[in-house]
């Protein structure tokens, strides 16, 4: 008996010492600065997701299995992103995300293309939460990259025709951080104003270095002096803050119509400067109209001590569930698949990933840093009310994607 | 007209807003021969505790005290950690401060987060001062340039008139017959230390809520200030004041400067399109390139004068 027993005894320990997380857990990797200046971006982004996956697995998780989040650090460059993803190659992970930084999100495409086709029995999926910019569901599209928040492009469409029937906006100053997403905003707005409202002028088309401004005045005094009602800016992080203060501290009275102004600190340290002034396009803030999220919010706030921010990685865990229950598999193929054209419900409306470019198609919304909301942001006391919300069908875009497909 | 007036006067606000934050730097450079690359540290630890005091007490008692702090704290990582690592010469010590940067920035980052802290200008300071052509300007910035014109003031007249100044000048030049005539020489090195991280704190008590205050504000400002002490002349007060204004004026007038090498050409009959190769470069406006230029100053004075504008020496 003693030697079955000892014998049964070295067949459970060998059992223990295989990679037992691999049998009951699906890990999913995720790429993102978590050291330097925008760590607290990436932080933010492991939160989110941390908080979706513990919600599935205590739902029983998926296929039977429990999700694992597995963070690395892209250290917000391509290079060290090629270390992070030899990682999750070579630790057998199958799906990893991305968000912050657009040549990161270039960097992933192009190494996952290739890899994939090498080794197409270790393939990795990619979703992307954040990194928006219009080439990676258009020229350079992949089968193996899904994308969850709008372009910008979608969001500047949107943006565009929001102000397009403000019939007060007759000046428009654009003032960008000097790299290619800027650049892509700025260009997007000379294009879509003009031919929107051909009456309005642009006064102004400002480049400024991406975060080495300190002192905002000197580029106030010009939009001052150009005479501009309102002003579109890309700048996230510090380089908004700063500028929202300057334009308060110098009088300025403009409407601000950004992309970022919502989250990432920003609410808190442009503080009362922005009441009634500032405004976003999001595909989500916090005082949509959505019970359901109640509650999670509130979780959300406990647990990290923090505004919960991207809805959009909440919608991408519930499809990436979908996609997987719906391929009986959690092999990347299957399940990019099922996610082509898939349809979800979410607390927004109806969303639907296109299957032509894998980009997604969601409502979006204008609002306005308001006074006496329901939810402020970062304590502030001042909270986002919707201005205007474009439905999923109007915000799409043509595509110039051809997708090649895997045989498979 | 308008523009010429209120790039001038926005240029000396963010010179004088550069001098507060490089004067304790020069103050220490200048006695002690120490580049200390945890000065933007310290800066920083003094908005944050300005901060955090704020939360308690409201914002004054945070002005003098958080300064305090940082002096105390200057004055402790003189004594038990600059002084010794002084022995191995200048990279020893180049080094020590670099590591004490990234040492402060962590523990920044533990406490508060990484996260900038909603630190808002006080209530006390929060209104228009004067308005100029429709164009307010807020009281705090007033502030700002008195406690800079104070502090060049009162340093300035430490340093020639008072004794204390005196045994301070023949210490950095003289230390052994300074020793000699019976001043403790290492105490005032540690006065001098603590006194320079003091007003890094009280710069950071005020550049805190006129900038953002977040664990990168250190890594943000650094070269910047460096950038003033090398171009106002190592160990020159007067030197670094010049600097300040000087680069802030010329950074807000580079601004308001829409011209580009494209504008340039065309005066002489050159057009460049899209189309030409080095469009990109051509069409670089001067304003782009503003917050480049002081270090493009920089980079020109080492070369011209490497001993900056007032500098007494060349190291």
């Amino acid at each position: 008996m003693p030697i079955i027993r000892r014998a049964l005894l070295g067949v459970a320990l060998t059992l223990a010492a295989l990679p037992a997380a691999a049998q009951d857990s699906i890990k999913i990797g995720y790429i993102d600065p978590l050291s330097g200046a925008f760590a607290n971006v990436g932080e933010l982004g492991v939160h989110h997701f941390q908080f979706a996956m513990d919600r599935i697995n205590a739902k029983g998780g998926v296929l039977g299995k429990k999700l694992e989040l597995v963070p690395l650090d892209s250290k917000a460059n391509p290079q060290d992103t090629q270390i992070a993803l030899k990682k999750v190659i070579d630790d057998g992970i199958r799906f990893v995300l991305q968000g912050n930084g657009s040549n990161v999100a270039h960097a992933i495409v192009d190494t996952l293309s290739k890899h994939n086709e090498r080794e197409p029995a270790k393939a990795v999926l990619f979703l992307n939460y954040a990194a928006v910019d219009p080439a990676l569901t258009n020229d350079k599209c992949s089968f193996w990259h899904f994308r969850f928040d709008a372009d910008a492009d979608m969001k500047m469409e949107a943006l565009t025709n929001y102000m397009a029937k403000q019939q007060g906006i007759k000046k428009v100053y654009l003032i960008n951080q000097d790299y290619s997403f800027g650049k892509a905003v700025a260009a997007a707005a000379q294009a879509m104003m003009k031919q929107k409202r051909a009456d309005v002028q642009i006064v102004g088309d400002e480049l400024h270095p991406l975060g080495k401004v300190q002192d905002f005045s000197p580029y106030v005094a010009k939009i001052k002096a150009s005479g501009a009602d309102s002003v579109i800016t890309g700048n996230w992080g510090n380089d908004l803050s700063l500028l929202v203060k300057a334009a308060k501290d110098a009088g300025l009275n403009v409407d601000w119509y950004t992309y970022y102004a919502g989250g990432l600190s920003t609410p808190a340290a442009i503080g009362q400067a922005g009441k009634d002034r500032v405004k976003q396009i999001t595909e989500w803030h916090s005082n949509v109209e959505a019970a359901a999220l109640d509650e999670e919010l509130d979780a959300y706030k406990k647990k990290y001590n923090e505004d919960f921010y991207f809805l959009r990685t909440r919608n991408l865990m519930e499809m990436l569930v979908k996609a997987f229950e719906q391929a009986k598999s959690a092999d990347p193929v299957k399940v990019g698949i099922a996610l082509e054209g898939m349809k979800h419900q979410t607390p927004t409306g109806e969303v639907y990933m296109r299957a032509d470019n894998h980009q997604l198609i969601q409502p979006l919304f204008v609002s306005t840093m308001s006074a006496g909301m329901k939810r402020d942001v970062e304590n502030t006391g001042l909270g986002f009310k919707t201005d205007g919300r474009i439905e999923a069908k109007d915000t799409e875009t043509p595509t110039t994607c051809k997708m090649k497909r895997p045989s498979a | 007209m308008e523009l010429v007036v209120f790039s001038l006067l926005n240029g000396v606000l963010y010179g004088l807003l550069l001098f507060m934050l490089s004067s304790g730097l020069t103050l220490i450079f200048s006695m002690m021969g120490v580049l200390n690359f945890a000065h933007a540290s310290l800066f920083m630890l003094g908005a944050y505790l300005a901060y955090q005091i704020g939360r308690y007490t409201g914002f004054w008692p945070g002005l003098v005290l958080a300064p305090l702090i940082v002096g105390l704290l200057g004055a402790a990582i003189e004594r038990w950690g600059l002084r010794t690592v002084h022995r191995f010469g200048h990279v020893a010590e180049l080094l020590f401060t670099f590591g004490l940067a990234l040492l402060i920035e962590e523990v920044v980052q533990l406490i508060w987060g990484r996260a900038p802290v909603p630190y808002t200008v006080p209530s006390s300071l929060d209104f228009a001062a004067f308005t100029l052509f429709g164009t307010t300007y807020p009281a705090y910035k007033v502030f700002m340039v008195l406690i800079s014109i104070g502090m060049f003031g009162l340093l300035g007249l430490v340093l020639t008139k008072t004794r204390i100044g005196l045994i301070i000048q023949a210490a950095l030049t003289h230390p052994d017959m300074v020793a000699a005539l019976g001043h403790n020489v290492p105490r005032v090195f540690m006065l001098v230390f603590g006194v320079g991280s003091a007003l890094a704190g009280l710069a950071g008590v005020i550049g805190g809520f006129a900038l953002v205050t977040s664990p990168t504000m250190a890594r943000t400002l650094g070269p910047i200030v460096f950038v003033v002490i090398v171009v106002g002349g190592l160990g020159s007060l007067t030197g670094a004041f010049v600097a300040s204004l000087l680069i802030g004026i010329v950074q807000t007038f580079a601004v308001a400067i829409d011209f580009s090498l494209i504008d340039l050409l065309a005066r002489f009959g050159v057009t460049v399109t899209r189309a030409d190769t080095f469009y990109d470069l051509w069409r670089i406006k001067l304003a782009q390139l503003a917050p480049v230029l002081p270090y493009f100053m920089l980079v020109l004075m080492l070369i011209m004068r490497p001993r900056g504008l007032m500098g007494t020496r060349e190291t």
